[in-house]
């Protein structure tokens, strides 16, 4: 890896979390990915140090290589430069269900200290405050793949102490939970935000921060986050951005940016 | 058997009031043009069944076709909230609207379970997950060999399934390639069917021996459409119209700014009318 390193301010915390993200990723990773924040991170690193990751879509499009940021699942450009692509019932039973893929990659709307997720609803079901888009393909592959990362930005709203809707279980109320309910898969295991990296406590499960990333304090998580916050006791620093991973990202985002038109 | 018709005479002739449709296109050929005919012959009281809800089904919405969506993400995938779904759902404008809700794995089995005549499908979802909790069609059951317990949802069987298929050939044999999705499902698991498609040609040549082909006996009506899953795309046709999909948002927002947009394209337009709306290839 270019070991150069760009002044901390230059990186916005946006970009540092997608870099913080990709970097979880291994060339021989099998990856689900999420649209949005996971796609940023998961094309990354397959730019940059994974050249070998399977990228996964769940339009059925399997080790797909984009030039561009799709914008939906489904773009035509995940398709075309895919090694495969199969229809949507196989993806979710045999690939998906098969125990096939490695890492689940999701964002989500709301997000818990046991790393459940909300995307579903704010406010009572049947008369919702905020209806969000729902679960998709998120309530399996949380359950179904080896392991889960997420990438979420951090906020009041967004980092809650209780969630309304519990749209894809995490470590559900902690401990042993998981086990409980029979699933052999881990759950998440790393939850990437703009501000520090959470990994879960071995015994507890509750997201505990590992890792701060450059110029961010312990105040600046908690103030950003709507439960007590976990420290691990030593806490690192995540290695700020080099220039290479902030120049292929960037270069990323305005290829992106021009083939769907945006100014 | 398929009969070649007109987009007006196939939805008159196989979707009326009160039907179950399935309109289905995972982001590549969502059946765009034959959607808008629905909602031009004013039907009402739809259950729209869709796995990924979103621009055509905020339309039809919006525009008072349906009572209740069956569905397992409702957004505008990449750019962010459903402005009409959302407007229903919250402020039953213009009425309420009921909802079934699902995964994506679900439906996908619901649908596949659907074609092959089974009563329900069978998955290992939902688990610690609080849908089965607000939608009582999700159940269990026991495996007979190993005791796991397993979720179930019931087959999907629709009144209608309507697609877009690349191309016909003379019989009226359907062919999809690319992102295909569950239309092949769906259309199998349906009572009914309306392809639309980009064109018909006299024989589909040299092709792939799995390619995906429904044959005219699966299907009622088809229909020439050209242009007609716009703004979503046809593989190897035209691309996904992504502009659209990011302008829609500020259509959508606002009631009065969203029906001036559908007086405009949608009930003074007719299908002649995509042929000119997809973006030309870059």
């Amino acid at each position: 890896m270019n070991i150069s390193v760009s002044p901390a301010a230059t990186v916005t915390p946006t970009e540092m979390m997608t870099i913080a993200a990709a970097r979880a990723l291994k060339s021989t990773d099998v990856c689900f990915v999420g649209i949005g924040a996971p796609s940023a991170a998961c094309n990354l690193a397959r730019l940059t140090h994974a050249p070998g990751i399977t990228l996964i879509y769940e339009s059925g499009t399997i080790g797909t290589e984009p030039d561009v940021l799709p914008l939906s699942i489904g773009d035509g450009e995940l398709c075309d430069t895919a090694l495969t692509t199969v229809p949507v019932p196989e993806m979710f039973r045999y690939w998906l269900q098969g125990g096939r893929i490695t890492i689940g990659f999701l964002g989500g709307a709301q997000i818990d200290r046991f790393a459940n997720l909300n995307t579903t609803v704010v406010g009572p079901y049947d008369q919702p405050k905020v209806r969000l888009p729902g679960g998709g393909g998120a309530p399996e592959i949380a359950s179904n793949c080896g392991e889960v990362f997420i990438t979420m930005a951090m906020g009041h709203r967004s980092f809650v102490e209780k969630l309304p809707f519990i749209t894809s279980m995490g470590h559900g109320e902690g401990g042993d939970h998981r086990e409980r309910l029979g699933m052999k898969t881990k759950g998440p295991t790393r939850l990437i935000t703009d501000l520090c990296v959470f990994t879960p406590d071995p015994v507890s499960r509750e997201m505990t921060v590992v890792s701060l990333h450059p110029g961010v304090t312990r105040d600046k998580v908690q103030e950003n986050c709507g439960w007590t916050v976990c420290f691990a006791e030593t806490l690192s620093e995540t290695p700020p951005a080099t220039t290479e991973e902030l120049r292929v990202l960037r270069d990323l985002h305005a290829r992106t940016k021009k083939a769907h038109g945006v100014s | 058997m398929a009969a070649f018709v007109s987009l007006q005479e196939a939805v008159a002739a196989h979707v009326r009031d009160g039907d179950s449709v399935a309109m289905e296109g995972f982001t590549h050929l969502i059946p765009y043009a034959a959607g808008h005919e629905v909602i031009r012959q004013q039907r009402r009281g739809l259950t729209l069944i869709r796995m990924t809800t979103d621009i055509l089904y905020d339309q039809m919405i919006g525009m008072g076709c349906a009572a209740r969506l069956v569905f397992s993400w409702g957004g505008n995938p990449g750019v962010g909230s459903l402005h009409r779904m959302r407007d229903a759902v919250e402020n039953h404008w213009p009425h309420k609207l009921e909802l079934t809700e699902h995964s994506h794995a679900a439906m996908a089995n619901a649908y596949e379970a659907g074609a092959a005549n089974l009563p329900f499908a069978m998955l290992r979802g939902y688990i610690g997950a609080d849908l089965p909790k607000v939608n009582p069609s999700i159940k269990s059951i026991t495996c007979p060999y190993t005791g796991e317990v397993l979720a179930t949802v019931p087959a999907i069987r629709p009144d209608v399934a309507i697609i877009h298929a690349l191309r016909a050939d003379r019989q009226g044999n359907v062919l999809l390639e690319g992102i295909t999705g569950v239309q092949k499902e769906a259309v199998l698991a349906a009572k009914r069917s309306i392809v639309t498609v980009e064109e018909i040609v006299e024989d589909f040549g040299p092709r792939n021996a799995n390619a995906v082909i429904l044959p005219h006996w699966t299907i009622g009506a088809i229909v020439t459409v050209a242009g007609g899953a716009h703004p979503s795309y046809a593989h190897g046709y035209y691309k996904r119209d992504n502009a659209f999909y990011i302008a829609w948002d500020a259509i959508s927002r606002d009631r009065d700014t969203f029906l001036a947009w559908m007086e405009e394209n949608v009930m003074r337009a007719g299908p002649e009318a995509f042929a000119a709306r997809p973006p030309k290839a870059a």
